[in-house]
This record gives structure tokens, C-alpha cells and sequence, in this order.
């Protein structure tokens, strides 16, 4: 929308509403303004910019349709539409038990069976984005800190802090041992919260990683879920890349780890799910909180009536999803589609001369561009940043805006185009690289 | 094991009330036609399910729209990936004139200036966390739906101010009453961001008359707030006044263009309307576009799935529809209505005269032993467990007069409405006849006490398994009985 020039407001509007937690204003904006001005497209504009900041599922979408053309029920409610009526009046914050009992179902499957998840402890929400931001509000008070590793999404800066009045603050890694996530990185992330006269209420983690795609290994998780105890704090998994693993074996989730301990401290373990990454369906706003805390899962099914899927989405969902046959070919063939592009793009890098970290998950690889830095600083990303975006014509996330402390590396995304558009970003980096080569050897 | 926030523990949330026990005790009893002739009607629940008839052949026709297709191709993928916070164009777009159908086209609406929410309720607590720091307060005319306690309060720390309307004027609101309570809100040294009216008004069922929206503008403009107005009703006006809309009144008195035009924001959504409040469709409308711009950020956390945007901007694309629709839901809505009204006042029970909502404000003064809230909660008990029809108190709605209750017809077929009438008049004469039998009335409330004791454990309570939806939730002020004060009461009226 256009925003049209602020006149002063007569009375002012509250601190949440003019703050800029939201976000928005950040650098990185030029990326997604630079792409809606000048959109890559296979046929109309071969020159524009192709977008690889967004971190979208498009490579399974022929399996949704296919599934929906053979079960018109599941977005008709049957021929005569009789269960329309009662669908459509239907609001309770318990969600539908069909809807619940099949994304229990689904996220089993996608853990191998391994462990079990029950319907009752599923609450409901309009996108991880809400569910994220519902069990801050939970679990946080205004001026309290959630830990955070980084590099993380960006989003969580407002997700978690906009209106909650909750402070991030990071748990540092480094490519020293590929980001991953130490105990003494942990405590030192705790002790700068209390020097900061901060009380830290939980850590977060993403598990799949965004940026890094890859998954976090159940030795670190077990540190992680010891501190969490040790501290008596709250830990909250956001498993949104659950479905996106390249492999089934390479992903633990949390919930294993409990069960691997018999549920002991589980009251403090708090699953964040979506289908927008896994099924693709960011549109639908599909989101759920599973949570081993009745207390929580009692408030957070109440504070969801702010934020409830629309039952006619849930119905859609809970037929998709309860049809055993549909969600085994799915995951199967999902995952070796990922798989699949995940090495295309890392073979085009690799030529290229570019490394990535080793991943194993996700819609995205971490690229190290560090050695192209002219200086080995945020100012020195931002520019090689610019250029890439400017020249290379291709928008991908810096990984300052993911709050990396080390300069030069960049997260691209690889599901969210087709693979002939991956072959041109690639072709345009692999040039690239040839004219930096050339200008390096003329200098 | 770690504390949980202070939002987590506290009760605002509204779901301790003893307003709930109306809903179980329904949930546990349901009424049906068929197999449950004795249960417990279910009239505390505005829902309009009068026209969900019209709506099946509609989608029967339009196999596209639920398909998610798009003149007979897929648009699935498109669909799938839309979560743009600035809406589906096609869908603001038939909002907006759906909206302005509504007000007799007297008012048009910008979909430049909409936000879409899921609900009414994540819009209303959206305007809040935009317009108000923790800590404000807005006023708010009583009765009012109880839900904003919970709405307006929980997550946002705002506080509700109320502006006492009462039974002497038809509880229109007051200039005497506004200024109480803004001098109260100035005592308890809370900063007054606004006014927040529902118009139609929810209880009441009747909508706002021009010089009501002329005094709320007035005090506005006088101490530079806000003022939002709740138009969810908006389309279930079934008779003459016709609705006056805030916005048609600033546009009557060239208020556009000023600095109060840009206070005043509606709320609207298809859950009453339309009767879909399964769908989570709400809007906040503003002329402020830093409102908007904030607002549309919030609405990430709740927004509205595109599949069910497709839908309803094909539904309300089709303006023939619409209108037939419209048109046939009044009629439907004033004959129910009517039935209500005319049913009670053969029982010798009055109501608020009424012309919109899905409700009427029913006053039952004459049968409380006593002008208190506590005869108030002994009446509402025998009503839900005697008389067996759950209807809601006006004491939840904050109301200062004891006696008044909501009484939804909305939601029922004719048939059982006819039959609500019955049990309500056949109580009401038994109680005619009791007071002339004393020994009976003990009894009656002994009974009536044992079980409802029995029935009252605080495990129950507090462990409910079925919590109440969205629409009944709210919280109880501390003043009022909690639940162990209840079964006291009882004990003591024995």
C-alpha cells in the first residue's frame, strides 16, 4: 500500500505502533525493493533479478494439486456441501480434533515414527509466525530475554520482541566448528543477559537451522536441553524445516531426546510446527504449538483466539493430511526433491569456486563469501552485498541481517524457483567469479 | 520448573467466571430435537445461523471459488504462496463495497486503508496494542460484550474505563456519563486513549442514534483520543432506525479531512454477518495511514488464509448475491425477533426495543427476589439449570442494573426458539404460583443447590476439558461472586 506523507499524529499513537521493532526499515529492504522493481522472469525478463532471499517450498506443489483434484471433498465438504454449515460456524480455539489428530500424525511420520505426539497437546495458530509470538508472550515478561543462537531468522526480531517487549539475546557461533551450538557459547550468552540485568526466561532454538540448513546433532541438543535444566529456564524448538530434512536419519527432534529421557524435564519443551515450509502452503497460515506443559498448552489455547486457522483451511488440511498413502509419498518424495536441488546447487557453487557449510536440511545453503570481503567487516558484506544484488542481479540474505558475527556469509535459497531459473542464478555467479578472477590477476 | 509470565497466570484471560458454567452445563446437556427434547437451549451464543442456507447453493454454484480455481484453471500455487500482509487485492477490494453496501452506499471505503485480521477480535486487539501503551485506558459504553475484557486487556495491559448507560434513557450513552467516567479513569491515573463503542451494540441490539455519535465525536475532537467503532453488526439492522455508521456521520459534517478523521477507526468482520465466523475474517478500517501501516505489520501475526480470501472475494463479488442475501437475513432476523419478543411478553417479560443484532436485551427486574447481582446470579442459575436455557447475565456484560439478560435467536430453529418461549413462560407462572407457596420455593432451591453444588467442585472448574469458544469468554470483575461465593449464596437463600 502507499503510505502517504505523515502528518504529524494529534495524539500519539502507542510506543509499539511507532517503534521499529517491526523490522521494516532495515537495510536489507533493498534487496526485496530491488527485486519487486525489476522481477526475474524465464520468458518476460530474462535480466531481472532473481530471487533468492525467499526462503519458499515450490518444488512438491504438483503432489498438493494432484491430491486435490482426486479429493474434491477436502476443499468442497462433499457433494451438497453438508458438512459446510457446521464448518463454517465452527470457531472453537480447540481447533478440529480431525485437523489435530492428522498433524500429530503428520509430524510422526516426518520423525520416523520415533516418537508420539498427542492431539490434545497440538494448539492451533495462523503461521509459526503466531505461535512463535503467542508462547513469548507465555513464557516472558515485558524486559525479560529469550537466548538465541546465531546466525538466526531475521524475523524473530520482531516475532519475538515487536509487541511482547522481550529482549533477544544471541548465543554466538562461529565457523570455527561449523556454528554449531557449544555449552560454553551457552553460559556465555547467559551471563551477558545477567549483565545486562536481564532474567532469561528460555532459549529458542530453530532446529533445522535457518540460515545454515542443516540440523542441530542430538549430542548438542542433549547440552542444550542440560542448561535449559540447569538453569530452569524454558526451551523452545522451532522444527519448522522438520519436513525439509534431505535425508530421514539426519534429523533428531527434540521431542527424542525427551523421549530418550523419558519425558523427564519435558514440562519445560515447547515444539513450534508449521506447514509452510514443508507443504509450501506459507498462504494458508498454518501453525502449531505442541507443548509438554499443560499450563501452557491451556494458555496458549486460549491466547489463540487471536490467531485461529480458518476452519475451512483446517478441514482442507485434515483431509490432505489423514490420508496415510498421500503424506508417506509426500515426505519421501519432498525430501529427494530438496535433495536433489541441494546438490545442483552446491555443484554450481563449488565450480564457481564458492564453499557452503555442509548441510543436511532446509529450503537454503549458508554460502561463505568471506574470502571476497574487501574488508573482513559489516560494512565490507553490506557492499559485496550491494554489488551481488546490483550487478549479479540476485537477491540473497546477508548474514548480518541474520545477525552473523562473521562477516561474508550469505544465506540463498534454492526451492522457490524452478531448475531452469537455478541453472541462470548460477550461471550469473559462476560469471561472476570468472570477472572477480580476471580482475584479481590484472591488479 | 520455571514461572510462566505474568500474562500466562493472570486471569484476564476471562475463563475463571462463573459465566462458564452456563456453557458446560449446556455442553453437558445438550438440547436436540430428536435425541435430547429435555436439554438445555443454547441461547447465550450470537451466532447467525439463519442464512447458511443460501450460502450452500451458492458454493454449489461456483465450483471455482471452493475449487481454488480461477475461470476454470488452477490457481492453487498462487494461492498457496499469497501470505502478502496487504491482502488479496480482489477480496479488499469486494470488502469494501460489500461494507459500503451495508451502510446504503452512504459511506465508501478505501481498500488502501483496510487490514485484514482473522476475526474481529485479533482486530480489536490489534487497534489496541497500536493506539494505547500498557498501562491506558479506553472507555467503553456498558453493556458490553464481555469478550473485550479479554480482548482489549490480556495481551496489551490496556485498561477498560466503563461509561455507565442504564435502563433510564434506553442505556444510550450520556454526556454526564462519558465525562464520569473519564474523570474515574483520571482518579485511578490511567491516560484515556479512546472511546471504543460497538454499533450496533452488542447486548443491546440497537444501533446508535445520530446525536449519541455526535456527543462521542464531540468529546473526541475535545480531548484528542480516538474512537473506535465496532461495526460487526453492521449488517443485522432489520428494521428502521437504519444504520448510521461513525464514518457517514464525519463525512455529514465535512469531518474529513481534519485530525479527527484519523481517530476514528472501524473494526468490522463476516462472523455475524455472514455467519462465518469459522472462517476468521475481520478488518480494521483507518484514515490514519501510521495506523494502518503499523496495523498491517501486526496483522502477520494473524491473518487470513488466502484459500478462504479466494472464496469470499468471489462470494462477495457477486453483488446479486449479496443483495438477495442481505435482504432475505433481515427479514429472516426480524421474524425471529419478533417470535422472541412477542413469546416473553406473553410471559409478561419485556425487552429492549431492538432493531439489529442477533439478541435481545431482555429485562427480567420484575422476577429478581431482590435488586442485587447476587438475586441476579440465583435467577441466571435456575434459568440455566431449571428452566434449562443458558442465556447470559448482565452482570457479565458489566452492566450496573441487576436483572438484565442477552438472549440469542440467532442461533436456533424456529421450532426450539418456540419451545425456549414455553419453558420461560411456564416458569415464570410457577413462580407466580410459588410465592404464594414459600415451603416450595425452599425446597425448589435446596434442590436446585445440591446439585448445582455437587456439580460446582473447584477440580471441574479449574480442569475444564471443554473450554468455552471465543464468543463466550470473558472475565469476571473481582467484585463479583466467584464461584465459592455461589454456592454460599445458595446455601444461604436455603
Amino acid at each position: 500500500m502507499v503510505i502517504e506523507i505523515e502528518k504529524p499524529s494529534s495524539v500519539r499513537l502507542s510506543k509499539v505502533a511507532i517503534s521499529k521493532t517491526h523490522g521494516e526499515d532495515s537495510p536489507y529492504f533493498a534487496g526485496w525493493k530491488a527485486y519487486d522493481e525489476n522481477p526475474y522472469d524465464e520468458v518476460h525478463n530474462q535480466s531481472g533479478v532473481i530471487q533468492m532471499g525467499l526462503a519458499e517450498n515450490q518444488v512438491s506443489f504438483d503432489l498438493l494439486e494432484k491430491y486435490l483434484e482426486e479429493h474434491h471433498e477436502a476443499s468442497s465438504w462433499g457433494k451438497g456441501a453438508p458438512g459446510f454449515r457446521e464448518n463454517a460456524l465452527f470457531q472453537d480455539y480447540h481447533g478440529l480434533k480431525s485437523f489435530r489428530q492428522a498433524m500429530a500424525n503428520f509430524m510422526e511420520q516426518i520423525r520416523g515414527g520415533k516418537v508420539k505426539f498427542d492431539p490434545d497437546r497440538i494448539v492451533l495458530t495462523a503461521g509459526a509466525t503466531a505461535a512463535n509470538e503467542l508462547l513469548t508472550f507465555i513464557l516472558a515478561d515485558p524486559g525479560d530475554a529469550l537466548l538465541v543462537p546465531t546466525p538466526y531468522y531475521p524475523g524473530f526480531d520482531r516475532d519475538l520482541r515487536w509487541r511482547t517487549g522481550v529482549k533477544i539475546v544471541p548465543i554466538h557461533c562461529n565457523s570455527s566448528n561449523n556454528f554449531q551450538i557449544t555449552p560454553q557459547a551457552l553460559e556465555a550468552a547467559y551471563q551477558s543477559a545477567e549483565s545486562m540485568d536481564l532474567k532469561v526466561r528460555g532459549i529458542l532454538i530453530t532446529n533445522p537451522s535457518n540460515p545454515l540448513g542443516s540440523a542441530i546433532q542430538s549430542s548438542i541438543l542433549n547440552d542444550i536441553l542440560d542448561f535449559a535444566v540447569h538453569k530452569n529456564i524454558h526451551l523452545v524448538s522451532d522444527e519448522i524445516y522438520s519436513g525439509s530434512t534431505f535425508s530421514p536419519s539426519e534429523f533428531v527432534s527434540i521431542a527424542e531426546i525427551l523421549r530418550n529421557r523419558n519425558y523427564k524435564d519435558a514440562e519445560r519443551v515447547h515444539i513450534v510446527y508449521s506447514l509452510s515450509k514443508d507443504l509450501g502452503l506459507p498462504g494458508f497460515r498454518v501453525g502449531t504449538i505442541y507443548s509438554y506443559n499443560d499450563d501452557v498448552v491451556t494458555t496458549a489455547r486460549r491466547m489463540s483466539s487471536f490467531t485461529l486457522i480458518s476452519s475451512q483451511t483446517q478441514h482442507l488440511l485434515a483431509c490432505m493430511l489423514s490420508n496415510h498413502e498421500f503424506t508417506q509419498n509426500y515426505i519421501k518424495t519432498n525430501r529427494e526433491r530438496l535433495n536433489k536441488r541441494y546438490d545442483m546447487i552446491i555443484q554450481g557453487l563449488k565450480k564457481a569456486g564458492i564453499e557452503c557449510l555442509k548441510g543436511n536440511a532446509g529450503l537454503f545453503c549458508w554460502m561463505n563469501l568471506s574470502p571476497l570481503l574487501n574488508e573482513p567487516t559489516r560494512q565490507g558484506e553490506l557492499e559485496l552485498w550491494n554489488i551481488i544484488l546490483n550487478q549479479v542481479k540476485l537477491n540473497i540474505s546477508p548474514g548480518s541481517s541474520c545477525h552473523c558475527s562473521e562477516p561474508g556469509w550469505f544465506r540463498v535459497c534454492f526451492a522457490n524457483m524452478s531448475e531452469q531459473t537455478l541453472r541462470v542464478a548460477l550461471q550469473r555467479i559462476h560469471k561472476f567469479m570468472e570477472q572477480r578472477k580476471v580482475c584479481s590477476v590484472n591488479r | 520448573m520455571g514461572l510462566l509470565s505474568r500474562r500466562a497466570t493472570c486471569n484476564t484471560h476471562g475463563q475463571d467466571s462463573s459465566y462458564f458454567l452456563g456453557w458446560q452445563e449446556y455442553k453437558k446437556n445438550p438440547y436436540n430435537e430428536v435425541n435430547n427434547p429435555n436439554g438445555i437451549i443454547q441461547m447465550g451464543l450470537a451466532e447467525n445461523q439463519l442464512c447458511l442456507d443460501l450460502l450452500e447453493p451458492w458454493l454449489m454454484k461456483n465450483p471455482d471459488a471452493l475449487g481454488l480455481k480461477r475461470d476454470g484453471i488452477s490457481i492453487f500455487k498462487e494461492l498457496a504462496l499469497f501470505q502478502d500482509y496487504n491482502g488479496f487485492p480482489a477480496f479488499k477490494r469486494a470488502l469494501v463495497d460489500f461494507m459500503g453496501e451495508i451502510r446504503g452506499n452512504k459511506v465508501s471505503f478505501d481498500p488502501n486503508h483496510v487490514v485484514l485480521t482473522a476475526g474481529a477480535t485479533s482486530a480489536n486487539e490489534t487497534l489496541m496494542f497500536c493506539l494505547a501503551d500498557q498501562g491506558d485506558a479506553f472507555l467503553l459504553p456498558t453493556p458490553y460484550y464481555p469478550g473485550f475484557d479479554r480482548d482489549l486487556r490480556w495481551r496489551t495491559g490496556v485498561e477498560i474505563v466503563p461509561i455507565h448507560c442504564t435502563s433510564s434513557n434506553g442505556f444510550k450513552v450520556t454526556l454526564p456519563a462519558i465525562e464520569q467516567a473519564y474523570r474515574q479513569a483520571q482518579k485511578r491515573k490511567l491516560r484515556v486513549k479512546g472511546v471504543l463503542i460497538t454499533n450496533p451494540s452488542n447486548p443491546l441490539g440497537t444501533t446508535m442514534a445520530r446525536d449519541e455519535l455526535y456527543l462521542l465525536i464531540n468529546f473526541i475532537e475535545d480531548k484528542q483520543i480516538h474512537l473506535i467503532s465496532d461495526e460487526i453488526y453492521a449488517g443485522t439492522v432489520f428494521t428502521s432506525p437504519s444504520f448510521v455508521s461513525v464514518m457517514e456521520v464525519l463525512k455529514g459534517r465535512n469531518l474529513d479531512q481534519t485530525q479527527v478523521w484519523e481517530r476514528v477507526h472501524i473494526v468490522y468482520s463476516l462472523s455475524k454477518d455472514l455467519g462465518l465466523p469459522g472462517f476468521r475474517v475481520g478488518a480494521i478500517y483507518s484514515n490514519d495511514p501510521v495506523v494502518v501501516s503499523a496495523a498491517i505489520k501486526m496483522s502477520s501475526f494473524g491473518l487470513v488464509s488466502s484459500q478462504t480470501q479466494y472464496l469470499l472475494s468471489a462470494m462477495l463479488f457477486d453483488k446479486k448475491f449479496t443483495k438477495e442475501y442481505m435482504s432475505e437475513n433481515h427479514k429472516r432476523l426480524q421474524k425471529q425477533q419478533k417470535d422472541l419478543v412477542s413469546g416473553l411478553e406473553k410471559a409478561g417479560i419485556r425487552c429492549l426495543d431492538s432493531n439489529a443484532g442477533l439478541f435481545c436485551w431482555v429485562d427480567m427486574r420484575h422476577l429478581l427476589k431482590s435488586n442485587t447481582f447476587e438475586a441476579e446470579m440465583e435467577l441466571w442459575q435456575k434459568i440455566v439449570y431449571h428452566v434449562k436455557i443458558n442465556i447470559s447475565p448482565g452482570s457479565s456484560c458489566h452492566c450496573i442494573e441487576p436483572g438484565w439478560f442477552r438472549v440469542c435467536f440467532a442461533n436456533m430453529l424456529e421450532s426450539t426458539l418456540k419451545l425456549a418461549i414455553q419453558r420461560l413462560k411456564s416458569f415464570v407462572s410457577s413462580i407466580a404460583m410459588k410465592s404464594q407457596s414459600h415451603q416450595e420455593l425452599k425446597s425448589l432451591r435446596r434442590k436446585a443447590r445440591n446439585n448445582w453444588v455437587s456439580r460446582l467442585s473447584l477440580q471441574s472448574f479449574y480442569d475444564r476439558e471443554q473450554d468455552t469458544t471465543t464468543e463466550v469468554s470473558f472475565s469476571y470483575r473481582p467484585h463479583f461472586m466467584s464461584l465459592s461465593n455461589i454456592a454460599a449464596t445458595l446455601d444461604a437463600a436455603a
